[in-house]
């Protein structure tokens, strides 16, 4: 059974269409790439499978249940994570900080209004792993805003990765960046994916990023699928060549 | 820094406020400016845990504020001369109020919420003034005074002893502060921060932000009540004034004149408020023009608030 299956989903902005009856399988385990030129409809298809906004037609189905009008804080207790296009972390506060919150959200413990000495190491040990993993742990204490964008990009996947999602989606994580904060957070995805096995869908314009990572391309023009396969097979599709070409012409 | 900051500056707060009574004085002040100072921080206080720590513009918190001294005045008037029912019942209505307000606005957002948040004050602001026969309209809740606190061992005269009647206060807002103090260390105060720092990305990481929001706004409403209760026995009266909006706007005033960022910046602005608003008010009637102008100077040179300058002075 797949993991993640979007069938049909159509999303209008008034007569607007920006993603038009566009289905996307997931499999349990697999990293799924989505490309396409400026405008083609793919961070609103990532806001369809997160629960920003709900799909004019179509359906979403997560792991057997149909999540379509679910709101996107109940998609995540079900182990959907995302992240934005533009780095979405907690400013003001320091990296410890950031992971702290989304590790005691991930814990169940948003309401609490106390917390037992077990429960206060149990929250430290996992958050000073998630900065081991995402190459924090140095600047543990330092204000997310004052952090490079390499960093602030690690800080909002490893928050993701606090909530032990099934599913994680990545809204272009290596946008803006220079080569060794590509390199960077490429290597961590990759990790993620290989070590934790975890399922991603990631949007991307960097070809070096996907053909690196990518199990399998889904292509997105003008909001509908324009082609699908492996990194190869799309590389070779005159069809996507000609999209690419014909917006950057 | 801030660490140690805090070691430091937390107990010079507590003995500031343990002795003022005995220094007021001496300053040009006397015992009920002290119990001023207090009760209308602890206002302020309230009305930043919304403001300061979960991002939430409140316009309206006077409502709580004056249903809580609404609610303490004809308790002891009507139902049971006690000030320490007083004061329960004082916050139940007010809590109460504010958690079917919250209710009512916790999906709008920014100048919507504020703007709103106006509106439902100014409703229980007629309702007060329009119900004569129950509220008393304009002239408000006289004719009581605050009754001596029974401990069970021994009485103390509140009503008679002014110095007695500001530790009691003071014992409130200390129960209240350290509340909130835990609160804010707890993971449901990390939340609320995270909504304030980034709302979407608390959304994303699986909080239910209208929820929060409401949460949040009834424990800032349930504070404002408690104060409101003290401020009616304060002055063993209360009018429909104590729910208007302008007072409201002294509030948020206080807090981000003292500093929103800070625990206790509202009550530092609230100090400044209310000693400025008690000597500027007996020379001129244009009171509120001055403290106008002071609170447009810091917002635009310290846009942190006066605690804010404070700490970033003794962090370098």
């Amino acid at each position: 059974m797949s993991l993640l299956e979007v069938r049909n989903a159509s999303r209008h902005f008034g007569s607007l269409v920006a993603v038009n009856n566009v289905s996307l399988m997931v499999q349990p385990g697999e990293l799924r790439a989505v490309i396409g030129p400026n405008g083609a409809g793919k961070t609103t298809f990532f806001n369809l499978i997160s629960g920003f906004f709900p799909p004019t037609s179509g359906s979403i189905h997560f792991d057997g249940k149909d999540i379509t009008n679910w709101e996107p804080h109940v998609r995540v207790s079900h182990g959907i994570a995302r992240t934005f296009q533009i780095t979405e972390i907690f400013p003001e506060l320091t990296v410890r900080e950031n992971l702290r919150v989304a590790v005691e959200v991930a814990m169940g413990l948003r309401n609490r209004p106390w917390l037992s000495r077990e429960a206060d190491a149990q929250i430290r040990a996992r958050v000073g792993e998630l900065m081991e993993m995402g190459g924090l742990a140095a600047k543990a204490d330092r204000l997310a805003s004052e952090m490079p964008h390499g960093d602030q990009r690690a800080i909002e996947i490893m928050m993701s990765i606090a909530l032990r999602p099934r599913l994680l989606l990545l809204d272009e994580p290596t946008a803006g960046m220079g080569d060794q904060e590509t390199y960077d957070i490429t290597r961590l995805v990759r990790k993620l994916h290989r070590d934790e096995k975890l399922s991603i869908v990631l949007i991307e314009h960097d070809m070096r990023v996907i053909f690196h990572l990518a199990d399998r391309i889904m292509v997105l023009a003008e909001g509908e699928v324009l082609a699908e396969g492996t990194p190869q097979e799309i590389a070779k599709d005159e069809r996507v060549q000609a999209a690419y070409l014909g917006k950057t012409e | 820094m801030t660490a140690i900051d805090k070691r430091v500056s937390t107990p010079i707060i507590w003995l500031l406020l343990l002795t003022m009574p005995y220094w007021m004085d001496a300053v040009g002040g006397y015992t009920e400016l002290a119990c001023r100072v207090v009760v209308l921080g602890l206002a302020a206080m309230a009305v930043n845990f919304l403001l300061g720590f979960t991002g939430v513009l409140s316009f309206g918190h006077a409502a709580y504020f004056g249903l809580g001294a609404y609610g303490a005045a004809m308790t002891i008037k009507y139902l049971f001369p006690s000030t320490a029912l007083a004061i329960l019942l004082g916050v139940v209505v007010g809590t109460v109020a504010a958690a079917v307000i919250g209710a009512l606005i916790r999906k709008l957002r920014g100048t919507y919420f504020a703007m709103v948040t106006i509106a439902f004050g100014q409703v229980f602001y007629f309702i007060v003034f329009r119900w004569n026969t129950v509220t008393g309209g304009d002239d408000g809740i006289t004719g009581w005074s605050r009754q001596p606190l029974n401990l069970g061992f021994t009485t103390i005269d509140i009503l008679h002893d002014d110095k007695a009647f500001y530790f009691m206060v003071l014992a409130f807002f200390a129960l209240a502060v350290g509340l909130m103090a835990l609160l804010l260390r707890s993971p449901l105060g990390r939340t609320l921060v995270a909504i304030r720092e980034n709302e979407r990305r608390a959304r994303f990481l699986g909080v239910p932000i209208e929820r929060h929001i409401w949460l949040s706004f009834v424990i800032s409403g349930g504070f404002a009540a408690l104060a409101g209760a003290l401020f009616a026995l304060l002055s063993n009266f209360t009018d429909p004034r104590s729910l208007h909006w302008t007072l409201s706007g002294n509030f948020v005033i206080m807090a981000v004149l003292g500093g929103m960022r800070s625990f206790w910046g509202p009550l530092l602005g609230a100090a400044i408020f209310v000693v400025l608003q008690d000597y500027v008010s007996s020379h001129t009637e244009n009171w509120m023009s001055f403290i106008g102008l002071f609170f447009v100077l810091v917002v635009t040179f310290f846009p942190r608030g006066i605690l804010g300058i404070i700490k970033r002075r003794l962090g370098q």
